[in-house]
């Protein structure tokens, strides 16, 4: 295909423009003062680096000094990092600036060479590359060929077995808590339980399982545990009849764990009753079970059924019917 | 002879007996780089990361890099008898305790940032004026592999220091890979060593951040300059600027002095940076755990787009024979990204499929002369900016007084009705351009100088443009859109026909849409009328 219409006739290329010489070029007054000036740039460079290893030895890290816009700043980190930039950055300037003064800036023209190699050469390719396969009768014993194939094929899958012991496997890890039936609320942080008349109507608290004596408190507990206490007035709850028997004196508490991606969802607003998760936005409704209202979580956040025990202190009146978290392939309930 | 110039023959010579490289090197010192400041753009980033190797090696020397629940016991008062793990302890150590720590700290994150930047822009510069084209398009593919692995680096960076921000970010990524069909759980387990957080991520992406990554990035990174070495820089079109030859300035002295000092440059802006913005204050955020969270989390500007798109999807799962498929997650976190990306990579056969042109292009386009391109990369570069928008909703909404819903709506209805408005706009503004070049080339400048001929009649100056101004503008081919036969010599129904050719056909005429270029006939012909 051509790319040019027949019978066009275009303007001409009138060549690479003369070349225009700068006022260094013949002139040597203004040659000179360019030398000049490409020698303080880099002695601004030297100023850099002796003030980068002065400030470093001289300057106390604790100090901080107050600047216009920047505020209270670290006089160590700011001495040492302008000076460093400095000793850099001049560097760099001296160098463009020698090259746009004083070294040659007339353009050349270099010639491109066709990647396309010869005709002869591309059919003697081809020609070795059949002789030398053909030399190894790869062609010809198509059991070598297949049994190669096999052992090929399957070389890549040790290292990939040889990965298995990267971690354990998933079991039911991901359903369980250490919720269950009487254990008590503890407050987050302080690890103390916590009685419904501690919590004001409006107020939240975090709190997490008590653990059995001697178990230590772990990252991972805390990720599938953490749960949000609210109160709100028994009033304004808008639950069927088994979700209200969950709560107690208008104490609800939900999985903190978003059932989107797994934030720690902590935004409570508590005008409008709303848990907002602060990592994709997704909302949930108080007052309905945390169902979702807006946002990209597909399911409310899980409710944990509470009660108070016979010291008056609130435990849970069983373990997550779900579990908390984002969904995952072998989660079975909607 | 100097007693310097001596030496360095001596040295030259015992090189070149043992390796005969005077002839390469000669050559090679004379070789030619054209200029134009658009050709900066992937040295910025070529340069970023050999700060990025630098001042990361620095970092290694104090970071450790483990989940190992240490008490901090350092300068920053604070966080005093804190329990933490030992990877933002360290990274707290080199921020409060290392001379100089938090400001490489600081200069590492900022190269990261401007590193990703430059790819970026030095992409849409590739793509924009199809320097992707025969015969560069393993260079196309390589960059778009840098691309890819840029944003994983990053994100892995981010996450060392083991704060509160970052840990939230790993959870997210967590629940990406748990939400993948079928072994998700099961990979999860596998990449943290059990449940989440688990002990092994830290130690494990450590390696992969400081080794492995850097290794793959170096040796792409050497194919990619390879190969522009050795297929030469593309150029832009111009007087004595042909497809068969290259105009710039030798190696040496000039492009080696503007290069290197360039490097120095970019290297002394971002430790100026480093030295007054500061940038991922670890310490405001505390030590992670996954009870806790801070609101406006954000990721780091590469990743926001993504971020975005997770959080406008739509709330669908599906739930159905005891499993659960969360296409919240998967489409805006894997599919769409694949997608795009896949798209991305294979453009530059798709166009030359459309286009049927398989010649060899060393001469850049101008964007306007190639409208279905230009739109096309407008309007992809628009629906990842409402993506990117969306991503900082909750600080838009706070700054701007505006509602995240609000947002969140705009983006979600903007995603599929702004991209083809941008497409369409884009096309038009692209032809018009076109048809400015013509009249300019055809009627000269409008200098806004009337004058009254003696007859009483009013008229404008029109300037004539140079011929190097003229050639300029005119000088590209305008291929006509591929005839495909519909019927073969026999009078049968050739491949063409089909709805795959005939999809080519359309897309082929619709990217051949031109403004014709004037011809030297038009204008003498006009300049036979009048003037």
């Amino acid at each position: 295909m051509s790319n040019e219409l027949a019978g066009v006739e275009r303007f001409e290329d009138p060549g690479l423009p003369e070349h225009k010489h700068r006022k260094a070029d013949h002139d040597a007054i203004a040659a000179n003062k360019a030398e000049r000036q490409v020698a303080i740039l880099f002695l601004l460079s030297a100023v850099g680096t002796v003030g980068t290893i002065a400030s470093y030895i001289f300057i106390d890290t604790k100090k901080f000094i107050y600047l216009p816009i920047l505020g209270n700043t670290n006089a160590a980190q700011l001495a040492l990092g302008t000076g460093l930039a400095a000793s850099l950055f001049f560097i760099g300037i001296a160098a463009v600036h020698w090259a746009k003064t004083l070294m040659p800036d007339e353009e050349v023209i270099a010639e491109r060479h066709e990647f396309r190699s010869s005709d002869a050469d591309r059919s003697e390719f081809v020609k070795t590359v059949k002789e030398r396969s053909g030399a190894a009768g790869l062609g010809r014993r198509s059991l070598i060929k297949r049994s190669m194939g096999v052992a090929l094929g399957l070389i890549g899958l040790s290292p990939l077995v040889l990965l298995r012991d990267l971690g354990p496997l998933p079991k039911n890890q991901l359903s369980t808590t250490d919720w269950s039936s009487g254990v008590r609320l503890m407050t987050d942080p302080g690890g103390r339980p916590i009685m419904p008349g501690d919590l004001e109507v409006g107020s939240v608290a975090q709190v997490l399982p008590e653990l059995p004596a001697g178990t230590e408190r772990t990252l991972e507990n805390i990720g599938k545990d953490a749960v949000l206490l609210i109160r709100i007035r028994p009033e304004e709850f808008n639950l069927n009849a088994e979700r209200l028997s969950w709560t107690y004196n208008g104490i609800i508490a939900f999985s903190k764990i978003c059932s989107h991606m797994g934030c720690a969802v902590a935004l409570y607003e508590q005008q409008t009753k709303h848990l907002l998760c602060p990592c994709h936005q997704s909302t949930f409704d108080v007052t309905r079970a945390a169902k979702v209202i807006f946002g990209p979580a597909a399911r409310p956040l899980p409710q944990l059924a509470i009660t108070v025990d016979a010291d008056g202190y609130l435990v849970a009146k069983q373990g997550f019917t779900e579990p908390v978290g984002p969904s995952f392939w072998e989660r079975n309930s909607a | 002879m100097k007693k310097s110039e001596q030496i360095a023959g001596n040295v030259a010579g015992y090189i070149d007996d043992r390796t005969g490289a005077a002839g390469w090197a000669k050559k090679n010192l004379t070789k030619v780089f054209p200029d134009h400041w658009s050709f900066m753009l992937g040295e910025i980033a070529l340069y970023s990361f050999i700060i990025l190797l630098l001042s990361g090696t620095f970092l290694t020397f104090w970071f450790d890099p483990s989940q190992q629940e240490v008490v901090y016991n350092g300068a920053y008062a604070p966080l005093s008898h804190v329990s933490m793990s030992a990877s933002y302890a360290s990274t707290l150590h080199i921020s409060f305790d290392v001379r100089g720590g938090l400001l490489m700290r600081q200069i590492h994150h900022w190269a990261a940032l401007i590193f990703m930047a430059a790819i970026v822009v030095h992409l849409l510069r590739v793509f924009f004026t199809g320097a992707f084209r025969k015969p560069r398009e393993a260079n196309w593919l390589i960059g778009i592999g840098l691309l890819t692995l840029g944003i994983v680096e990053g994100f892995l960076g981010y996450s060392l220091p083991d704060d509160l921000l970052s840990g939230t970010g790993i959870r997210i990524a967590e629940a990406i890979i748990q939400a993948i069909p079928v072994v998700g759980s099961y990979l999860s387990f596998f990449a943290f060593g059990g449940a989440f957080p688990g002990h092994a991520f830290i130690p494990r992406i450590y390696i992969v951040h400081v080794l492995l990554l850097p290794g793959i990035f170096l040796a792409l990174i050497t194919v990619h300059l390879m190969l522009v070495w050795y297929q030469k820089h593309t150029q832009y079109p111009g007087p004595g600027r042909k497809e068969t030859n290259v105009v710039g300035y030798p190696l040496m002295p000039v492009y080696m002095a503007k290069a290197g000092g360039f490097f120095f440059i970019v290297f002394g802006v971002t430790a100026f940076l480093g030295a007054v913005a500061s940038i991922n204050p670890i310490w405001l955020y505390g030590p992670y755990t996954p009870g806790q969270i801070s609101a406006g989390s954000q990721p780091d500007w590469y990743m926001g787009w993504l971020d975005g798109l997770v959080r406008m999807a739509p709330p669908l799962e599906t739930h159905a024979f005891g499993h659960t498929i969360s296409w919240n997650i998967l489409i805006p976190g894997l599919i769409i990204p694949g997608i795009l990306f896949t798209g991305m990579a294979l453009y530059p056969f798709i166009e030359s499929w459309i286009s049927g042109d398989k010649q060899e292009h060393h001469l850049l386009d101008r964007p306007r002369n190639v409208p279905n391109r230009t739109a096309l990369g407008a309007m992809s570069l628009s629906f990842m900016l409402i993506a990117l928008a969306n991503g900082g909703n909750d600080i838009i909404a706070t700054h701007f007084h505006l509602t995240i819903n609000g947002i969140m709506w705009f983006t979600r209805i903007g995603l599929f009705v702004v991209p083809p408005i941008v497409f369409i706009i884009t096309k038009r503004i692209c032809l018009s351009l076109q048809r400015a070049d013509r009249e300019i080339v055809l009627h000269g400048r409008e200098t806004g100088r009337l004058v009254m001929t003696p007859e009483g009649e009013f008229l404008e100056v029109h300037e004539e443009l140079t011929p190097e101004q003229k050639w300029t503008l005119t000088q590209h081919a305008q291929p006509a859109p591929l005839q495909l036969a519909t019927e073969d010599a026999q009078g049968t129904r050739s491949k063409s026909a089909g709805i795959k050719g005939k999809l080519r056909s359309r897309m082929s005429a619709a990217n051949a849409e031109q403004i014709a270029a004037p011809t030297a006939a038009q204008a003498r012909e006009l300049e036979g009328g009048h003037h």
